[in-house]
């Protein structure tokens, strides 16, 4: 017999074994045990938040005791029960702009975000929800989503600015001059179609792509999503016609608006543009939310899960892989234009440059460190890991510097620092930290999406 | 309707070659309306891909497929399952984490009409569309033995209720014709003797046809009006169970040459 060669372990094998030992250690305690090391767990984390913030503390707390007061409201008003959460997160989002300024300071993550902040926070929600239906519910893994938000930043760009200058086209939109050149179609009118031109765009992507599986159709994603910007790239000379204004960027776009007040100026002291900005992308987030929430518990939200479990079962139950997938794809697509089409309204401009790769990536982060699949769970990673984005991570690195007297630009380690936190969470908590109950349970247990096996060629 | 002499399912010459393995040689086969069909053959023999063929997953090389009048050959899975032919699996292939419940749903997809708008809005038309599939799939679980296990996760399912709800899914279809790919593998004699008699309800409780591959012969013996025999890829006999039994071909497949000549000693 000749004798195999020793394995031997890489020096990194160490490490990843000492990172995944939190874990390890986890699975090994049994339900109880694991009941009362969750409650010291949450008490700890409780605690860290108070340190932090206390103001978010005491919204979590009443939210815990809107939760446990539910059960004590009489049936004649169970709409009330359903309706308890939602409306305190409500009223405090809305007031937000109010009292963001009397906040008191975060311990290291510095100043809450500013209402700006907010609004960016709000577009990249949307964005995650969009790609949470591809990823979450029908499991395909797009590595090219920023193409549709591209996609709706440029249909909003064309058709509310000066770059189609030999036209004279005007519809509703608010603080334009008369004999302005140009496209300007009203805002709330360009979602609409941003978001429509976008979801066209995710079926012509999708209809050659999505008979791919798994790692395949990610790296088709992947192209889709280098080409889209390189074609705004070029796009200034398309056989003479200047499409995107190349590198250059198309900018400036009008911005939403109604009875004449604009977005960007707004009306006084009480409705500011940011403020103005801010409660409508609120409302763009509730209806994505919504739709996301009514999909989930549709037919076709149904289908997409079976999808995601095993392909060859629901094509045997009678979906339809290619439509069913197409619609996923649609849909995504769909509120990553709106998003887009929004931001590039808020922003006034749009670059080729403002859709690398790194967006895509960023917002898949999003996905996984939330939690695939659960809506709540991805507001919150988008939310968090937008505004480490936008302010964190320079609040951060401006505390570390004072406190050590160093000098670290840490917003220019921002992708390692996300790559880092997406390990961690790999590594302890691969469901994500807020994961819906069905992802958690296909993270541990795993799926039967094997192609047939069954066949006895 | 009754096209093709009263038969639901016709197959004419059906060949399946994987590379230059003749997974199935010229198959001719019928399924006569509301008859129960046993197709059986020692393992290796192409049942399951002939069956792969009739739901869709593989395009036949050759031959055509028709069911019902007609022409399904090449037709993808949805499709055929759309036209009524409802399969389960050899290896149970459950949507594993998801409910009893939602799985009876997913079978239902093909008989709902819930688009995209409508499923956002929850239109009245939506929402009684909804209540109604839920119930008849409620249903769908009682009839099956399924009682109170709605919420159940596929997977906590015990090996017998995994068995019992693949079947009310396939059904959930609202299959003209069952397809049940050795649905008592791994049953005890009791669970297959109930299963025998579910088997007999359908088709006259709801006048199913019904196509099986199965081992048992005791449960092909018993309930089949017709069994069809394969070994490598090739009809070896059709008949009534009595004549199948007796076939020397089938007993040369099953127990080999010399069994044969023993017998015939």
């Amino acid at each position: 017999m000749t004798e195999l060669p020793e394995y031997r372990r890489p020096w990194w094998d160490r490490w990843a074994e000492i990172l995944g030992e939190p874990r390890r250690r986890w699975r090994a305690l049994d339900d109880r045990q694991r009941y009362q090391v969750g409650i010291v767990l949450r008490v700890i984390l409780l605690g860290v938040v108070v340190y932090i913030a206390w103001p978010l503390a005491l919204l979590v707390l009443v939210l815990f005791l809107a939760q446990y007061a539910k059960p004590y409201i009489p049936d004649e008003y169970a709409w009330a029960r359903r309706m308890l959460v939602p409306t305190i997160v409500l009223i405090v989002a809305v007031t937000y702009p109010f009292y963001v300024e009397s906040l008191p300071v975060m311990q290291l993550f510095g100043a809450f975000p500013d209402v700006n902040t907010a609004v960016i926070m709000g577009v990249y929600v949307i964005m995650a929800i969009g790609l949470n239906i591809v990823v979450g519910y029908a499991g395909l893994l797009d590595l090219g989503y920023v193409a549709f938000y591209a996609m709706g930043a440029y249909a909003c760009a064309w058709f509310a600015s000066v770059q189609f200058s030999g036209q004279h086209i005007k519809f509703g939109a608010v603080g334009v001059g008369g004999s302005t050149p140009g496209i300007h179609i009203s805002i709330w009118v360009l979602l609409l179609i941003a978001a429509i031109l976008t979801a066209l765009i995710g079926i012509v992507i999708g209809l050659p792509t999505l008979r791919l599986r798994g790692d395949y159709l990610a790296i088709v994603t992947l192209g889709f999503g280098e080409i889209l910007p390189q074609v705004a790239n070029n796009g200034d000379s398309l056989g003479g016609f200047n499409l995107t204004n190349g590198p250059n960027g198309i900018t400036p776009i009008d911005s939403p608006g109604f009875f004449g007040i604009s977005f960007q100026e707004g009306s006084g002291s009480f409705f500011t543009g940011p403020r103005l900005y801010f409660w409508f992308v609120l409302i763009l987030v509730i209806i994505t939310v919504f739709s996301s929430l009514r999909l989930r518990d549709s037919r076709l939200g149904r289908a997409w899960i079976a999808i995601r479990e095993d392909e060859t079962a629901a094509a045997a139950m009678g979906v339809p892989l290619m439509r069913t997938k197409t619609w996923a794809y649609a849909t995504g697509a769909f509120f990553g234009g709106i998003a887009g089409a929004y931001f590039a309204s808020f922003k006034s401009s749009t670059f080729p440059n403002d859709f690398s790769f790194n967006i895509s990536a960023f917002i898949l982060s999003m996905v996984i460190l939330g939690g695939m699949g659960n809506v709540w769970g991805v507001i919150f990673g988008a939310a968090f890991l937008a505004y480490l984005n936008q302010e964190g991570l320079a609040n951060i690195g401006h505390k570390l510097n004072q406190t050590f007297g160093t000098h670290l630009d840490v917003p220019l380690y921002q992708y390692g620092i996300y790559g880092a936190i997406i390990v961690i969470v790999m590594l302890v908590r691969p469901e994500g930290l807020i994961p819906s109950a069905r992802r958690q349970a296909e993270f541990r247990e795993g799926v039967a999406d094997t192609p047939l096996y069954d066949t006895q060629a | 309707m009754s096209s093709e002499n009263g038969n639901l399912l016709v197959a004419e010459k059906v060949r399946k070659e994987f590379g230059g393995l003749v997974a199935t040689d010229d198959v001719d086969f019928t399924i006569p309306r509301g008859a129960v069909v046993s197709l059986i053959g020692p393992n290796g023999a192409g049942k399951t891909t002939f069956f792969n063929m009739l739901t869709g997953v593989y395009r036949p090389t050759a031959g055509r497929i028709v069911f019902d009048g007609e022409d399904v050959t090449g037709k993808p899975p949805h499709a055929i399952t759309e036209r009524g032919i409802g399969r389960t699996f050899q290896n149970i292939r459950l949507f594993q984490n998801m409910t009893a419940l939602e799985n009876v749903l997913v079978g239902m997809h093909a008989r709902l009409k819930g688009g995209i708008v409508g499923s956002i809005i929850r239109t009245p038309r939506i929402r009684r569309e909804e209540e109604h599939a839920h119930d008849t799939c409620r249903e769908l679980l009682v009839y099956c033995g399924l009682r109170r296990k709605d919420h159940e996760i596929a997977r906590n399912l015990s090996y017998g209720d995994q068995r019992r709800l693949e079947v009310a899914r396939a059904l959930a279809t609202q299959p003209k014709l069952l397809l049940l790919d050795e649905p008592t593998a791994g049953m005890n004699p009791q669970e297959t003797a109930e299963f025998t008699s579910f088997v007999q309800e359908l088709r006259t409780g709801r006048g199913l046809t019904v196509l099986m591959i199965e081992h048992d012969m005791r449960v092909v013996m018993n309930i089949s009006d017709r069994v069809t025999v394969l070994d490598y890829g090739e009809k070896i006999a059709e008949g009534t169970p009595q004549e199948v039994q007796k076939d020397a071909r089938v007993i040369e497949a099953y127990l080999g040459k010399q069994a044969l000549e023993g017998q015939t000693e």
